[in-house]
């Protein structure tokens, strides 16, 4: 489950990546190297559990299933959260500058 | 267990690289990027795709607690048999996890490099036309 779900974030990044200049510009390649990265890895972990277990890889327990897809979410937030702290460092834009000296000319 | 500890180590190794390469590309002056994106450019999406991904997975190892924030840092090094297993697992999926990330960015590189190079063709072929 956490598999499939880091793929399926990784196909939406990449269809945003290439479909939206903005986005190109809010550096979402973060997302593609990590995500893309990451469901190379578990595609490899999969197909160990699959050797080892057989058909049983695809039924998995409900607790089981529970457990993946929430960690699957889990994933999808720490690399988003990674993308956004990478997005304020590069600051693209100069948003966040322009608004720090705002702020201290004002006060 | 600590499958994702060989994939970042190829990351450390692939980054000294691409910082080396860089450096040597920004000194040399001849311009032999024609038809071909920088190797240094190639090798950040490797680097980004072995740092992104053995980050996550490194994440979900501490989710299932096989990595502690005290010395060892791996619960299977506590026990030998553990540490065994642990190595297996480090040699068998680490190593094909490495080997897929850089096979497939292998795959992602040449075609680059084609894709380049058919537009290039394409554009001389349409001067000539002209």
């Amino acid at each position: 489950m956490t598999l499939l779900i880091t793929m399926i974030a990784a196909a939406v990044s990449t269809v945003k990546w290439y479909t939206s200049s903005k986005a190109r510009e809010l550096k979402i390649g973060v997302l593609l190297y990590m995500f893309w990265g990451a469901s190379l890895m578990w595609l490899v972990d999969g197909a160990a559990q699959y050797l080892e277990v057989g058909a049983g890889y695809f039924t998995p327990s409900a607790k089981d299933m529970l457990n993946d897809t929430f960690l699957g979410m889990a994933v999808i937030a720490l690399a988003l959260v990674v993308w956004i702290v990478y997005l304020l460092i590069k600051d693209p834009s100069n948003l966040l500058k322009e608004t720090l000296l705002n702020k201290k000319n004002r006060s | 267990m600590a499958c994702f500890i060989v994939p970042a180590a190829e990351a450390a190794v692939t980054t000294i690289i691409q910082k080396a390469i860089k450096r040597s590309e920004a000194n040399s002056d001849h311009e032999s990027t024609d038809n071909k994106i920088r190797l240094s450019e190639k090798l950040k999406w490797l680097n980004g795709m072995l740092w992104g991904g053995s980050g996550l997975l490194a994440f979900e190892h501490l989710w299932h607690g096989e990595i502690s924030p005290f010395f060892p840092f791996l619960t299977a090094a506590n026990d030998p048999a553990e540490t065994v297993k642990m190595l297996h697992e480090m040699a068998t999926s680490g190593s094909a996890m490495a080997i897929l990330v850089t096979a497939v960015w292998g795959v992602l590189a040449v075609a680059a490099d084609k894709i380049i190079g058919s537009e290039k063709t394409e554009k001389s072929k349409a001067g000539a036309a002209a």
